[in-house]
């Protein structure tokens, strides 16, 4: 079942259609600036550095994983390990009670979104608190984040004023400035009493023991800092080999992200403060979560989803994620990394549908930095879809014609010239003539436009071409 | 048990036994080189349009003049670094310094209305402060108070990332926290429009001796 009621509804939605178009928009404007040639003229040589790295690391996983916990262990860390997220939330609590914990401050983690943290945490009377503003906008608004990057992206300033006016219960405040002074105000008491921080990672290195976190605001430096406990969780796939291999992902990560050469704070931690040091947790964890991540290493093609570090570019890229938003994502991850991570973290049968949510246009993989071929994943995993449910019988029928046609040469050729003279010669194709204009062929057109064809079909011009060299 | 039953799976999914080695790709250190005199022009040049404010010290003095001026007799908790006891800042009325009593030094960070600094390096090409913790230098200061003042030596800015990684292969070895600066405090959470100052400071001025 696709959820088509809820993306009608986002759709013949006026305001949140502009909303999003001009955030999304305005993020493609800046990773366009930050990325040519002239600002970052080895761009290109940095992606293809960054997925040969992403490759070695999974295909060596099991290694880098023991050389992490080895070093975390030597700096006075420790490493827990998670197979589901139901574990990981039961080592926090575990933790949390040892410790009488009660308040909890969190800086902006996707992968903490596969838990439901919070939620735990607050049924078992623990306080838990967003401290990015785009995660605090959307924790009091009660939702999910709508996009990697900006949690809120869905939201003006006047869904905010209203949000604070009934939840903080303050005066109606609608400048964007003010908005962050309050929530600032609202943080800085929470982080200063709280008992334990939690972060993700964006990165972790294991020839340091490292968890890296890139941010603008300064909350995961807080996070990360003052409370006493600090628990960074992340996924098995963020670990790349060497601190020297963040020359090539920092720059990548902000530039696609939000068009920053870096972010404002790059924050590179190993373990707890060490003796002399005058601050920093007394206590420092880095949960490793599996879940679901493992059953896409089996397959080398495949892993490659998991080289992904999350800067959001394709979903801004997205003309269906840009159309739909990200809550018609039915997990966490939305857009096009979530459209090929969701259904191999928990196999094809739970969202069929989702491989479909694409267009192919091939824009995600165009602006990818670590250059994840998503287009060719999506196909891949339509065709899981295709192989495991039956077909109906007029569809096998008129693909089995079509694969007869598509593999006799001189057939193809002949139906092409065919097509060509049936066709009109220079407008594009929005109506087959009615014999043709029937079931699934009727629903298919009416999605899209044919171009018109061209003078010369490609067999031709390869002819000639052969002709012209002999 | 989780771990290893979570290595076996792996190893299984990857069709390998258990590694003692790898050898990855080699390092990737290339980046800008900008030579030594040009490299305070881009350094400020990178700040000023991050909206942060320079100053070109000609002596450790008019470092302390500036951070002066600056200040106008605003509180401010000062960090341990030689530098700037070099230039006298941590002489200045109302700057608090010389704190390594902990609950202490905290306490200043959240009540004082700048924080004044060194860094261990400045990344020209980025407009970085390269912060790494250590007895001299707290996490807090350059976190908590809405202003940031850092004096750094001319000697320790670097091209940029590449060199600090080639300077610096395992920051972890020394330090607990490394951290790179890049311009004041911001956010782009709502509506995309930029706020300064959200968490950290919203206003950042760099003085280079």
């Amino acid at each position: 079942m696709t959820p088509l009621v809820q993306i009608r509804e986002t759709i013949a939605n006026a305001g949140l259609q502009q909303a999003i178009y001009a955030s999304t928009g305005r993020l493609m404007d800046k990773r366009r600036h930050a990325v040519a040639p002239e600002v970052f003229p080895d761009y290109q040589e940095l992606r293809s550095q960054a997925n040969l790295l992403k490759r070695h690391t999974l295909e060596h996983l099991d290694f880098y994983l023991e050389q992490f916990e080895n070093n975390v262990a030597a700096r006075g860390g420790k490493v827990i390990w998670c197979r589901t997220p139901g574990e990981v939330a039961d080592f926090i609590l575990g933790l949390a009670r040892e410790r009488e914990a009660r308040l909890v401050v969190k800086s902006k983690s996707m992968t903490t979104e596969e838990l439901h943290l919070n939620e735990r945490l607050e049924q078992h009377g623990l306080e838990a608190v967003e401290t990015d503003l785009g995660e605090y906008i959307i924790q009091l608004a009660g939702q999910r984040p709508y996009h990697i990057v900006a949690p809120a992206l869905h939201m003006t300033r006047y869904d905010v004023a209203d949000l604070f006016t009934g939840k903080l219960r303050i005066e109606k405040e609608t400048a964007p400035e003010k908005q962050t002074l309050i929530a600032r105000g609202v943080l800085r008491q929470k982080f200063l009493s709280a008992d334990i921080g939690i972060s993700g990672a964006n990165f972790l290195v294991a020839d340091s023991g490292a968890v890296v976190l890139v941010e603008n605001e300064g909350n995961a430096r807080l996070t990360t800092s003052a409370p006493p406990i600090h628990i960074a969780v992340a996924g098995i796939e963020k670990m790349i080999p060497r601190a020297q291999d963040l020359a090539v992902f920092l720059r990548l990560l902000g530039s696609s992200a939000t068009g920053q050469a870096l972010t404002v704070y790059t924050s590179f931690l190993a373990g707890p403060r060490r003796p002399l040091e005058l601050d920093g947790p007394d206590e420092f964890y880095v949960v490793l979560l599996d879940g679901g991540r493992t059953r896409l290493l089996a397959d080398a093609e495949r892993r490659q989803s998991l080289f992904c570090i999350r800067c959001g570019a394709c979903l801004n890229h997205c003309p269906v994620y840009r159309k739909i938003g990200g809550h018609n994502y039915p997990w966490v991850y939305s857009g096009p990394i979530g459209a090929i991570i969701t259904p191999q973290f928990h196999g094809i049968d739970r969202d069929p549908w989702l491989p479909y949510a694409s267009s192919l246009c091939g824009a995600c993989a165009e602006v990818c930095p670590v250059k994840i071929d998503i287009p060719k994943l999506l196909l891949d995993l339509r065709a899981d879809v295709t192989t495991r449910t039956r077909r109906g019988l007029a569809e096998r029928f008129a693909f089995r014609m079509y694969a007869w046609l598509a593999t006799s040469p001189a057939l193809f050729g002949f139906a092409g010239r065919v097509a060509a003279l049936l066709a009109p010669s220079n407008t594009w194709i929005k109506r087959l003539p009615w014999f043709l204009n029937v079931g699934p062929v009727a629903k298919w057109i009416s999605q899209r436009d044919l171009p018109p064809p061209p003078a010369k079909s490609f067999r031709r011009l390869w002819k000639e071409r052969k002709r012209h060299a002999a | 048990m989780p771990r290893e039953e979570m290595l076996a799976n792996i190893r299984a999914a990857l069709g390998c036994a258990s590694r003692a080695t790898a050898t990855a790709p080699p390092v990737y250190l290339r980046g800008s080189r900008i030579p030594r005199g040009e490299r305070i022009a881009v350094f400020f040049d990178c700040i000023q349009r991050l909206s942060g404010k320079t100053h070109r010290a000609s002596s450790p003095s008019d470092a302390c003049a500036y951070v002066a001026a600056v200040l106008e007799g605003r509180t401010a908790v000062a960090s341990n670094a030689a530098l700037l006891d070099e230039c006298g800042i941590t002489r200045l009325p109302r700057v608090a310094s010389g704190v390594y009593e902990r609950p202490r030094l905290r306490e200043l960070c959240a009540s004082s209305d700048a924080g004044i600094t060194s860094a261990d390096f400045a990344l020209a090409d980025t407009g970085s402060l390269v912060m790494i913790s250590s007895p001299r230098e707290a996490r807090m200061i350059s976190l908590l108070p809405p202003l940031h003042l850092a004096v750094v030596s001319e000697q320790s800015i670097l091209s940029g990332l590449d060199e600090l990684f080639e300077t610096l292969p395992h920051p972890a070895g020394q330090s607990s926290s490394m951290v790179l600066i890049t311009g004041p405090s911001r956010t782009a959470d709502i509506e995309q429009i930029l706020v300064r100052g959200v968490h950290g400071p919203g206003e950042i001025h760099v003085v280079v001796v």
